[in-house]
């Protein structure tokens, strides 16, 4: 196999680790707009990344972090339903995030390959960074599983039975800002929602517990960037949507089986 | 009787707008206080106060220091997509599945385990949501609207077993409540609130009083006391006479 191929695969593996369990509370709290508006947001921190010469990376992270609390901030407020501020942010800042790009006159910024994403190209030194990025967050979450759960499953219970609600939720984003700038790179800001909610949403249909749905999405996100990944390399189609497609078939398959604990009786 | 839990004169608002003006309330240990008032007259929120959920505006909350509170609030909101049994769902708490066991079998849904939550009906939730609330062996449950969506017949059997609930805990109950019929017999105090408390007191000298009656009509008060008469006799028999005496004694009314 290729080095480069390796690569990919490791670096895929490491985001699918943490987008399974994350993709999982996409599904559950219904935050798909969040997640898109937050990736997003990734590209307006590639473009400042650039224009103050800071790790990209890191720019990012920070970039989505920000707009994490801005929108937590803007939600408190209730001056706006939350899905009319997150279409505002969302479109604004790709938005800004393209313009300033554009106007970066000698910076070799390649849009597509953030929009897209750029598996193939990622470097060991990446791949480190998205490992220690990933097991980060894979703690974050374990320690705070059963946590995340009762908030997920109401917020004024969890806070009532002790649940600091608001540090467990503001991990929650920060997981989401971590995550988002190690993902940027696998299938780019448009399609990182897609990586998040199509092997949960399949990984559903075969779990019975949160656990089990957490691992299966992870599994199927893998299952998928080898799918991606063989298509790209063999048929020299585009890593990134190929990845995010390997999950569409993976969702089809799982539509053929019964629901497990659901709605089976009726 | 030891006060569990109190507000003084405590006043909340929200973009301009009084939600609570100068709202006083008391639960004390095996005692049943019930909160009732029109739409937006801030039960909800009293309630969120009361249990720490945001802050008051002005004027004081007051816990007892072992106060453990079971909540059972509204309704649920687990979406679909998530695999939750109800067993699973009751080990949240980080309670052992003989204590889960029981406190299922004593609300009366111990067949209910394997279930998955976003499968049960109204009254099965509230049953699995008291279950929830008993396993933190409360002194203090407090109940949002506990027979939600639950039929007539269901709906008594539910405030009876939270009666009964009150007498094994020796707890406090503090309920939200819209109906007004059931709710009557099983409460030692009805708090009436309207923004502030209207009145309150035993639920016969509340449906008496001036206040209540221009919140909630002669009609209904009439179909309350009726009520209360009426519920010496389920003791004696059962569901469906009660449902038959109930709706004769409604008519009654509305021929007046």
């Amino acid at each position: 196999m290729p080095d480069f191929l390796l690569m990919a695969i490791l670096a895929g593996f490491c985001v699918t680790l943490v987008t399974g369990p994350l993709g999982c509370f996409t599904v559950w709290r219904r935050m798909a707009y969040f997640g898109d508006t937050l990736a997003h947001s990734a590209l307006l921190g590639v473009s400042f990344g650039w224009l103050l010469s800071i790790n990209l990376n890191l720019a990012v992270a920070c970039g989505c972090l920000v707009l994490a609390m801005v929108l937590i901030f803007l939600q408190q407020q209730r001056v706006l339903a939350t899905d009319t501020l997150l279409g505002i942010l969302s479109h604004s800042t790709l938005a800004l995030g393209l313009v300033i790009a554009s106007q970066l006159e000698n910076a070799r910024i390649d849009i597509t390959s953030y929009l897209f994403g750029d598996l193939l190209s990622v470097s060991i030194a990446d791949v480190i960074t998205m490992a220690v990025v990933s097991g980060i967050v894979l703690s974050l979450l374990l320690a705070l599983w059963r946590q995340l759960i009762t908030l997920t499953v109401h917020e004024d219970l969890a806070q009532v039975e002790g649940v600091n609600v608001k540090a467990v939720r503001t991990v929650l984003m920060l997981s989401m800002a971590l995550m988002i700038a190690i993902a940027m790179k696998v299938v780019g800001v448009i399609l990182i929602t897609a990586l998040l909610i199509i092997p949960a949403a399949a990984a559903r249909r075969v779990s019975s517990t949160p656990e089990i749905m957490a691992v299966m999405a992870s599994l199927f996100g893998m299952m998928a960037i080898v799918m991606g990944l063989g298509a790209s390399f063999y048929w020299d189609t585009p890593a990134g949507p190929s990845i995010v497609l390997g999950t569409s078939i993976i969702f089809i398959l799982t539509l053929f089986k019964k629901v497990v604990l659901s709605k089976s009786s009726a | 009787m030891s006060v569990l839990l109190s507000a003084t004169s405590v006043g909340f608002q929200r973009g301009g707008k009084t939600i609570l003006q100068d709202a006083d309330i008391q639960v004390s240990s095996q005692e049943i206080v019930t909160l009732i008032g029109p739409n937006g007259a801030g039960k909800t929120t009293l309630v969120r106060l009361l249990l720490g959920l945001m802050k008051p505006d002005s004027g004081a909350i007051q816990r007892s220091k072992d106060l453990v509170v079971g909540y059972m609030p509204q309704k649920l909101n687990i979406d679909n997509t998530m695999p939750l049994s109800v067993q699973r769902f009751l080990a949240l708490t980080g309670q052992k599945s003989g204590e889960i066991n029981n406190a299922l079998a004593r609300v009366g849904v111990g067949t209910l385990k394997k279930q998955s939550m976003v499968d049960l009906s109204g009254g099965e939730t509230q049953r699995v949501l008291l279950a929830r609330a008993l396993l933190r062996k409360p002194n203090l449950l407090v109940l949002d609207e506990p027979v939600q969506g639950v039929d007539v017949a269901g709906q008594a059997q539910l405030y009876d077993l939270i009666a009964e609930l009150r007498d094994e805990l020796s707890a406090g109950v503090l309920m939200i409540s819209h109906d007004l019929h059931l709710v009557m017999a099983k409460t030692d105090t009805v708090v009436c609130l309207n923004k502030h408390v209207c009145c309150h007191g035993h639920p016969e000298a509340v449906t008496a009083h001036p206040a209540y009656l221009e919140l909630f009509g002669q009609n209904q008060s009439a179909s309350v006391a009726v009520y209360t008469h009426h519920h010496d006799h389920t003791h004696d028999h059962h569901g469906d006479v009660h449902t038959d005496t109930h709706s004769h004694c409604t008519d009654a009314t509305h021929s007046h």
